[in-house]
């Protein structure tokens, strides 16, 4: 089994490659290497796996870029791939998400980006149109940045109709479309919004991450600013699951198994001013859920021991596609960690790496 | 006609040269023209909503465009632009 896991940072992208079930890694020198690469995908639904990276330099700007030799070259149109249309008067100021279709649509790949706004492509990832029926919500102008800026960061293509996308923004919230793009409606109901008064709101969240259930898309997964939650039609509402963790409640990042329903995974943060934004009792810990966030476990077998302040952003956690299902995570101090046995024992990829800004991992062979 | 000198990094757009000829009379007209030669370099030039990236300097005749008229900076014949990338990064 040959695995790679693509490592995003702040300053440049790593490849690491596995042929012995994902206990040693080659790890590349990095690539583009002025650059923060914070969104990854890697497409197996093509006969050559296609990597695909968002490439924001600092200087020159952002862009998208594949490669269909495993990061030996890298190629990109003349023109922008990404672009925003003229009438928009917008500029595109970075790529926070690539997300491929289902394999009925084997040549689409959606991209999530900043200013919060969705991409299509119907040529692989090469090159995309914005979808105006989102960009055009009535809603968009009282869409306000986040601390990371104000980003559509979470794409998922509805593994059962490809009518059906369900988008996360920081803020706006979540957001679904049933016709293709055309129409959306925010679905937020019951998740919470502790920075703005009153009632909660139809829409505004700051939504961090948003994941399906393998078996049962109409269960989705939230990693909120405040909160965990779950929503079992569809997204239509929304109950808290985060009573099993760590009075902090904060975090970035949720992952579902590829396969196993109900087997999530998240890494918490306190919220509160005192440890802002740090693990819980300075401790590396990844909590599973097997039972949809009723009752979760800390995962902690091989990873460092404590002090440890560093924390996980939103998409520096995943899950590969083999079985048993790997999963890893990187850190914002450089380090990567995988799990070749679904989070029981954790070893690690590579250190002393620029913080980690996201992780993608695939079976390319 | 203004000559355009590019920074190491950009050469590779336009197959390595490290001078262009431009016709243009501002600033503006120059990144248009070269809008239509190589995209791919004038992309990381500008936005796609015209205004030149943040840590990308002009330098028109020795002067940054930005202390001048901005993208209509009028170069005169024989004008030099060299573009550098700012002090940034670490």
């Amino acid at each position: 089994m040959d695995v790679l896991l693509g490592i995003g940072t702040r300053k440049g992208l790593f490849l690491a490659r596995s042929k012995d079930g994902r206990s040693s890694w080659n790890v590349s020198a990095p690539q583009f290497a002025v650059a923060d690469v914070k969104a990854l995908a890697i497409d197996t639904r093509r006969e050559t796996p296609r990597v695909l990276a968002g490439v924001l330099d600092s200087h020159f700007g952002p862009t998208l870029v594949v490669s269909d030799d495993v990061g030996e070259t890298w190629s990109e149109p003349d023109d922008a791939p990404l672009a925003f249309p003229e009438d928009t008067e917008a500029a595109l100021q970075g790529v926070w998400q690539i997300a491929p279709a289902t394999d009925a649509e084997p040549d689409v790949v959606y991209a999530g980006v900043e200013p919060s706004a969705l991409f299509r492509s119907a040529d692989g990832g090469r090159t995309f149109e914005l979808v105006r029926g989102l960009w055009e919500h009535p809603h968009r102008p009282e869409w306000m940045p986040g601390g990371g800026g104000l980003a559509l960061h979470t794409v998922l293509p509805h593994p059962r109709d490809t009518q059906r996308i369900a988008v996360g923004m920081s803020t706006g919230g979540v957001y679904q479309t049933s016709d293709g793009g055309a129409s959306w409606k925010p679905t937020n109901k019951g998740v919470t919004a502790d920075f703005m008064p009153g009632e909660l709101p139809e829409w505004g969240q700051c939504v961090h991450k948003v994941a399906l259930d393998a078996e049962t898309p109409s269960t989705m997964y939230l990693q909120n600013h405040g909160g965990v939650f779950r929503s079992t039609d569809d997204g239509a509402s929304w109950q808290s699951i985060d009573g099993g963790l760590p009075a902090s409640n904060f975090g970035f990042p949720i992952v579902a198994h590829p396969r196993r329903s109900g087997v999530i995974y998240t890494f918490p943060l306190v919220a509160d001013m005192e440890r802002f934004r740090f693990p819980p009792d300075a401790t590396c810990a990844v909590y599973r859920s097997e039972d949809g966030g009723e009752t979760w476990s800390a995962k902690t077998d091989g990873l460092p021991q404590v002090p440890f302040w560093a924390a996980v952003m939103r998409d520096s956690m995943c899950a590969d596609d083999a079985d048993p299902a790997g999963i890893y995570f990187g850190t914002r101090n450089g380090e990567v960690y995988c799990s070749a046995d679904e989070g029981e024992h954790w070893k690690l990829v590579v250190d002393k790496l620029p913080d980690v800004l996201c992780v993608r991992a695939a079976v390319i062979g | 006609m203004a000559r355009v000198h590019l920074p190491s990094m950009l050469r590779t757009y336009v197959g390595g040269e490290k001078e262009l000829d431009v016709d243009g009379a501002t600033l503006r007209n120059v990144l248009d023209a070269l809008r239509e030669r190589s995209p791919a370099l004038e992309r990381r030039l500008r936005d796609e909503s015209g205004k030149l990236r943040r840590y990308v300097n002009f330098y028109v005749n020795g002067d940054e465009c930005r202390t001048l008229d901005g993208l209509d900076t009028p170069l005169g014949a024989g004008a030099e632009v060299m573009i550098l990338p700012s002090v940034a990064g670490g």
